[in-house]
């Protein structure tokens, strides 16, 4: 079993991150079951998906308090949300680009500085690599490319369902994520 | 065998198009919208099947049933509360029967991750008499929704289907069967049973209470509901319903000596299999998503002498909220790990609000300083987006409970003395709920001053159309027959302000009916065009 929170604010497209997660472990013959959030909390609420992944039936849609293998966030402070998820020795891979829709949002150092509590935790510069891929809107794509490295499916699969994930959009815009998720899976390298 | 990845809604859809459907209805509404959303995309824009949005649950459920009458199959679904704006055509629908099949899809939402209560439906479909599903998997979702079809023709009666919000909105892979074909004749419903005179609806009536025995008979033999014994020496029983059976799957591994167990997906409940289960157990825990509804059964008034009966009514479980996996481990007495702790830091809530350049944030502002100076005014609203105006930074209304009710609470509070009596409400549940109302108002000529926010949407569930919208919205306030100089347009941007506030003012000054259209399209659907 291998269990994934994918966290951020709604519209940051966490939905597209799962997405990709799911069809690849299809593809893979895994297992898998996937809840997300729809409704009032999309509104720049803090959302969040849990997705596990098992070579066995898995029951829960939910991932059990303590039990999550990976954060993979889009925004840094909602990484920290789902601390009570995490296992002691789980990783964190998360954006290191705030979003600051809220009056009370703590300094980011000091966000850094507990998602550095974990010893396997990785800040990357989502809105940065995204810019540079093309899209500010990618910054899900440079995240789950950061992550890749660590899920359990293999790299081909994930970009094969990121080409169909956009390509009604357009060639332009499937290649800009697919730049996006390799960006962020060199980011990740280069950092281990 | 076709594995397909589908949200639980979907499993519900997709089970409904391979059950040969004709039709299916709804209104949008967290958690069910995406029934609906399916089953638009896979309708071809009505070559396959009719799907349609409606004004209401009550509207859309009166047509399923119309459909049903003329011998196809149709689906109803909304969420939750949606069935008690639907109860009517719902309970009666159980007294005529349906001929066609005629599938209704209740979303209940426990743990109000969108909603106003966690009602639970399942006493809807008691309260009926009619058979109710409560799939445990996207898997059950999708064959109890095809076996719902069946039965409801081989009963004669509507069936239920309650999902719960994590299983609606949770993704996994479902094994599709071959789709069959839509019943190809018309075939009418019997007059008679279909006119609910006292005389035929008394003679309907003893016709589902007959019929009680088949359900029952039924349900005891139903594959959805597993019966399994419990390893030597084990006094425990487990009975556990629909999601609730999966928690308890997802950890019962970790037990040493395996509890007897009886999942329930079947309603009405399997007596007999529950009754064994009883017969082998000095102990009976009941896990389930909602109301104590089948814990409440075993316990009746007197308990069971000489069994502990555990579960949410002796706080074994708690009361309210959803379940997870790690609430059903430590009842079970399994250890829980637990996460990494955030210690000291203090981490802010991030709730839902108002997208950057909404319109409803300039038609608040403008709201809020026009009421200055009243003493005592109130703002009454309604469901949807706006209701986040009750927050910080506008803090502009004062009520939300039900669709429509906005309109029909200024009304009473105006007529208790409230000045000035605001009703806040949005287009879509204008026409869902607001129009009767409204209607009521104009008849008293009630001082009152109703604010439709006209987005052209039904934004917080994804952008669905609107009936109440636009230039048919103009006429239909004038159609009612509130005074056309008291019909005021703004246009809720903020070069506006001042304006706005003005010609509000105007019309709480004024001791009579007034309604004040604040019109501005939605900011995500301009966003998306």
């Amino acid at each position: 079993m291998y269990n994934i929170i994918i966290s951020g604010v709604g519209g940051q497209g966490i939905l597209s991150i799962a997405f990709v997660i799911d069809q690849a472990a299809l593809a893979e013959g895994l297992y898998f079951l996937q809840s997300e959030v729809h409704g009032m909390s999309q509104r720049g609420g803090a959302v969040e998906s849990h997705l596990r992944l098992s070579e066995t039936e898995i029951f829960s849609p939910l991932i059990p308090q303590g039990e999550a293998d990976l954060i993979l966030s889009v925004e840094p402070l909602e990484a920290l949300r789902y601390f009570s998820f995490l296992k002691p020795e789980g990783t964190v891979i998360s954006s290191r680009t705030p979003y600051v829709n809220i009056h009370d949002y703590p300094p980011l150092e000091e966000v850094f500085k507990e998602i550095k509590k974990v010893r396997e935790s990785w800040l990357i510069e989502a809105g940065q690599l995204a810019k540079q891929a093309g899209s500010l809107r990618a910054e899900n794509m440079v995240v789950l490319g950061a992550a890749s490295r660590y899920l359990p499916l293999q790299e081909d699969n994930l970009k094969k369902f990121i080409r169909v994930l956009f390509q009604s959009n357009g060639e332009k815009v499937v290649e800009t994520n697919l730049k996006a998720f390799d960006l962020g899976r060199q980011a990740a390298e280069s950092q281990a | 065998m076709e594995k397909v990845v589908l949200l639980g809604d979907e499993a519900v859809a997709l089970g409904a198009i391979h059950s040969g459907l004709t039709a299916a209805y709804s209104y949008p509404g967290t958690p069910a919208s995406e029934i609906m959303e399916f089953l638009i995309r896979q309708s071809a824009g009505g070559k396959n099947f009719v799907a349609k949005w409606c004004v209401n649950e009550k509207v859309a459920t009166e047509e399923a049933l119309g459909v049903s009458f003329a011998g196809q199959r149709a689906m109803v679904s909304f969420k939750h509360v949606g069935l008690n704006v639907a109860a009517d055509p719902f309970i009666n629908a159980a007294i005529t029967g349906a001929n066609g099949g005629l599938v209704v899809v209740t979303a209940d939402d426990p743990g109000f991750h969108s909603s106003q209560n966690e009602q639970d439906n399942r006493f809807y479909a008691d309260f009926a008499r009619v058979l109710c599903f409560e799939p445990s998997s996207h898997q059950e979702a999708y064959d109890q929704t095809r076996e719902a079809f069946d039965l409801s023709e081989k009963f004669g009666l509507p069936v239920m289907i309650r999902l719960v919000t994590r299983l609606a909105h949770s993704r996994a892979p479902v094994v599709v069967r071959e789709a069959r074909g839509k019943n190809q004749d018309f075939k009418y419903g019997y007059g008679p049973d279909w006119t609910l005179l006292p005389a035929n609806a008394r003679r309907r009536y003893q016709d589902l209470l007959r019929r009680q025995k088949d359900l029952q008979a039924y349900a005891e033999e139903c594959r959805f509901n597993e019966f399994s014994a419990a390893d030597q020496g084990q006094r425990l029983g487990v009975v556990a319903s629909g999601l609730a059976a999966s928690y308890f799957r997802e950890v019962a591994n970790r037990l040493e000596a395996k509890p007897a167990f009886l999942k329930i997906s079947t309603y009405p409940f399997p007596q007999k299999k529950l009754l064994e289960l009883i017969d082998r157990v000095d102990e009976i825990l009941v896990i389930e998503e909602g109301y104590p509804f089948i814990e409440r059964f075993i316990r009746g008034v007197a308990g069971l002498p000489g069994k502990v009966i555990r579960g949410k009514m002796d706080g074994t479980l708690p009361a309210s909220g959803e379940l997870r996996p790690e609430i059903v481990a430590r009842v079970l007495g399994l250890p829980v790990r637990n996460g990494v702790s955030l210690g000291d830091f203090k981490l802010p809530a991030r709730p839902p609000q108002l997208c950057p350049g909404c319109p409803h944030s300039d038609t608040f502002k403008a709201l809020n300083e026009a009421l200055q100076g009243y003493e005592r005014g109130n703002v009454f609203s309604d469901i949807g987006c706006y209701t986040l105006g009750a927050l910080p930074p506008y803090r502009a209304i004062q009520s939300c409970v039900c669709m429509g009710a906005s309109i029909s609470m200024a009304k009473g509070g105006a007529e208790a003395g409230v000045y000035p009596s605001v009703a806040v409400i949005g287009d879509s549940t204008f026409a869902h709920s607001g129009i009767t109302p409204l209607l009521d108002a104009v008849y008293s000529q009630t001082d009152m001053t109703v604010v439709i926010l006209d987005n052209s949407t039904v934004a917080m569930t994804g952008a669905q159309p609107s009936f109440g919208t636009g230039e048919p919205l103009d006429k239909m306030l004038v159609g009612l027959g509130v005074s056309p100089e008291h019909i005021r347009v703004i246009i809720p941007l903020p070069r506006n302000h001042q304006l706005n506030v003005g010609i509000i003012k105007e019309e709480l000054a004024y001791h009579g009916l007034s309604v004040i259209i604040a019109r501005r399209e939605c900011i995500q659907i301009l966003g998306n065009k």
